[in-house]
């Protein structure tokens, strides 16, 4: 394979740069997205892209309502745009048009219309304090009308960007600002080595499908984004004593692989949940009441749930790290199963 | 088409807006529709005469009182009044219901009954006609409280600093709900906001639909020409109340009659009659068409087929 490696900000910024190219249909649209001598977005996923695509690279005001119902007004008029927020935390801001418009509008029209639109917002907690550091997925989930994307890997992010801009409905990329390995002055400190050997030539991964990130029979750890990364370090410290941890990347949350996760349950009986989010109302709270409803029988230890505690995100660097769940938690969580039965 | 026939085609488009939202407040009254109603009588002029400065490539967004928007855009009273009934034959198959009409190839995005949610989605619309290098343009009704709403801010502030093909088209009828506009606004004039994003506000007497047309014709030809929005004061009146049964014991008597004497159908066969346009017996043949029109599509709507339960599974994604 004559491919390259890549962090996911630069594989995101080739996906986006090739459907831009492959379809005129498709446009950018943010806040400091392609500014010369700027950033290409909070996190570089843009940087330069205004150089090929002068008249597709939409630098909007501070205004995250008005640039999200804006990429909806577009995508009903048949273009493909590619919205994003720096912060996913300012996707409450937006809330009204991503909640009641964008997700509704189709469902409202009887199916007529269209809405063929991208959503970016990175996620994280990344010493930044509250307002900078939420998961959003646990607000979403819920919500009808988007698909959810949680790319954890740099072929993952950009075979994912390039199915969702060709999906042509709603859909949510949550990306992760530790592991996007952004450089220069939008470097991230503690940042986690999410890069692939990008292929040549297009490829997408499809929506909807999980994928198996390590083999194994005692135990299934579920987890998405940073968390998966922290589960396969997990998985690793379990190996050192005897365990044999399963790691699912289930990569969209809507639609969600059940079967992936229900024949990897099947085989080791045991399911360990890990958040980056509060554990109240959350996609381990999903998971765990859908195992309960339909495959109870499979399982001979009760499902744990790895999640950050029901606070806002800290600041200090001591409660930070002590509010995201680590490998040595969720090994501990896999052992405590272990112990039950 | 000739200028009489142009005039007399505004006059029935008025008509049949009123006629539709009266005989909709006597089936909802009597309880034979389900749901909730925002009417639109007293504010005619308003939708009628915008619409008639849009072609049929144009696009408009609505409210929650979407019913005459729909109309004067021209969708039938049959796919608005069966959507209304919650019938499959409803311009959203029953998937709408009275806030949600609309039917975009008639150029009308269903309406959006969030205040001030549909005007980003007009500037994006018409950030993709400016894109493709189209000479469409996108039409935002709303009323006079979605100007104090932040999404106002957001979205007219874009269709300024990037020139966009959009008429902002208030109708202020004076009353937020139940809230006189002058207790939440400080400015005189909704228009005078248009000055803090750099485009023009008028200010124009929205029952009179000749004036609103005109005023709408010249803001869609500046955006057409690419020289971007424009802000329209429409200042009417609600003759109706709020929502459902509101008896609007807000508005005070003396304004209700006022109101009465000026509400915009009359004014209009008034203006026809003194104009020679047409005598009164074509303007009573032109109602009576209109009363028809409306009675068959609540016939066809009650006749017409429920959806399957289940058909509310349908309609997520492509």
């Amino acid at each position: 394979m004559s491919g390259k490696r890549l962090g996911i900000a630069e594989a995101l910024r080739e996906g986006i740069a090739e459907e831009m190219r492959r379809d005129p249909r498709v446009f950018c649209i943010g806040e400091d997205i392609a500014i010369p001598g700027g950033w290409g977005g909070a996190f570089t996923v843009t940087y330069g892209l205004e150089k090929e695509f002068a008249d597709r690279m939409v630098n909007t005001p501070i205004a995250e309502a008005g640039l999200m119902g804006a990429a909806l007004g577009a995508a009903m008029m048949g273009m493909r745009p590619i919205a994003d927020v720096q912060y996913s935390d300012f996707l409450f801001c937006a809330m009204d048009q991503v909640a009641n418009q964008v997700a509704k509008m189709r469902y409202m029209s009887g199916g007529k219309l269209t809405v063929p639109m991208v959503m970016r917002a990175p996620v994280g907690v990344t010493g930044r304090g509250s307002q900078h550091a939420q998961m959003m997925e646990p607000f979403f989930l819920p919500l009808p009308g988007i698909k959810i994307l949680v790319p954890a890997t740099a072929y993952d992010a950009k075979g994912l960007l390039k199915a969702a801009v060709r999906d042509g409905n709603p859909v949510l990329i949550f990306e992760h600002k530790l592991l996007y390995g952004s450089k220069g002055p939008r470097s991230e400190s503690g940042t986690v080595d999410a890069s692939s050997d990008i292929p040549e030539g297009d490829y997408t991964v499809p929506i909807g499908k999980g994928i198996v990130r390590r083999e194994g029979s005692d135990v299934t750890i579920i987890a998405t984004l940073l968390m998966m990364h922290r589960a396969m370090e997990a998985a690793a410290l379990l190996e050192k004593d005897g365990i044999s941890a399963e790691v699912i990347d289930p990569r969209s949350l809507v639609p969600f692989d059940w079967d992936l996760v229900k024949t990897s349950v099947t085989k080791t009986n045991r399911v360990v949940i890990v958040e980056e989010s509060p554990k109240r109302g959350g996609l381990g709270a999903e998971i765990a009441a859908t195992l309960a409803e339909e495959m109870l029988d499979c399982l001979v230890a009760p499902v744990k749930r790895v999640a950050a505690p029901v606070t806002p995100a800290p600041f200090s660097p001591p409660m930070e790290k002590f509010y995201i769940p680590d490998a040595a938690r969720i090994a501990k969580a896999a052992k405590e199963l272990m112990e039950i039965s | 088409m000739d200028r009489k026939e142009w005039l007399l085609g505004l006059y029935r488009s008025m008509v049949l807006l009123r006629e539709f939202e009266d005989r909709v407040k006597v089936l909802f009254l009597e309880g034979t529709m389900p749901g909730t109603i925002h009417q639109y009588q007293g504010q005619e002029a308003c939708g009628v005469g915008v619409c008639a400065a849009l072609g049929p490539d144009d696009v408009i967004t609505s409210t929650h009182r979407p019913h005459g928007h729909a109309l004067a855009k021209g969708l039938t009273a049959d796919e608005v009044m069966a959507e209304l009934f919650g019938k499959v034959t409803g311009c959203c198959k029953g998937k709408g219901g009275s806030m949600h009409v609309g039917d975009l190839a008639k150029g009308m995005v269903p309406a959006v009954a969030i205040v001030g949610g549909g005007l980003p989605i007009a500037a994006g619309m018409a950030l993709a006609f400016k894109m493709r290098g189209e000479k469409r343009i996108a039409a935002a009704f709303m009323g006079d409280g979605a100007t104090n709403e932040g999404i106002f801010h957001e979205a007219l502030n874009m269709s300024a600093i990037w020139d966009l093909p959009v008429l902002w088209v208030v109708e202020n009828n004076l009353y937020g709900a139940s809230t006189h506009v002058s207790k939440v606004m400080k400015v005189p004039h909704i228009a005078d906001r248009a000055a803090a994003y750099g485009m023009p506000g008028t200010t124009v007497d929205g029952n009179d639909v000749l004036a609103v047309y005109e005023a709408a014709h010249k803001a869609g030809e500046r955006a057409r020409s690419g020289k971007g929005p424009t802000l329209l004061e429409l200042v009417t009146y609600r003759i109706t109340g709020h929502s459902r049964r509101d008896p609007a014991l807000y508005q005070p008597d003396e304004e209700k009659k006022q109101a009465q004497a000026n509400e915009p159908i009359g004014r209009f066969a008034k203006k026809l009659l003194a104009d020679k346009v047409c005598d009164q017996k074509r303007l009573d043949a032109l109602r009576e068409d209109v009363k028809a029109e409306v009675e068959l599509s609540v016939q066809r709507a009650i006749a017409a087929p429920e959806p399957k339960p289940e058909d509310a599974l349908e309609d997520m994604f492509v």
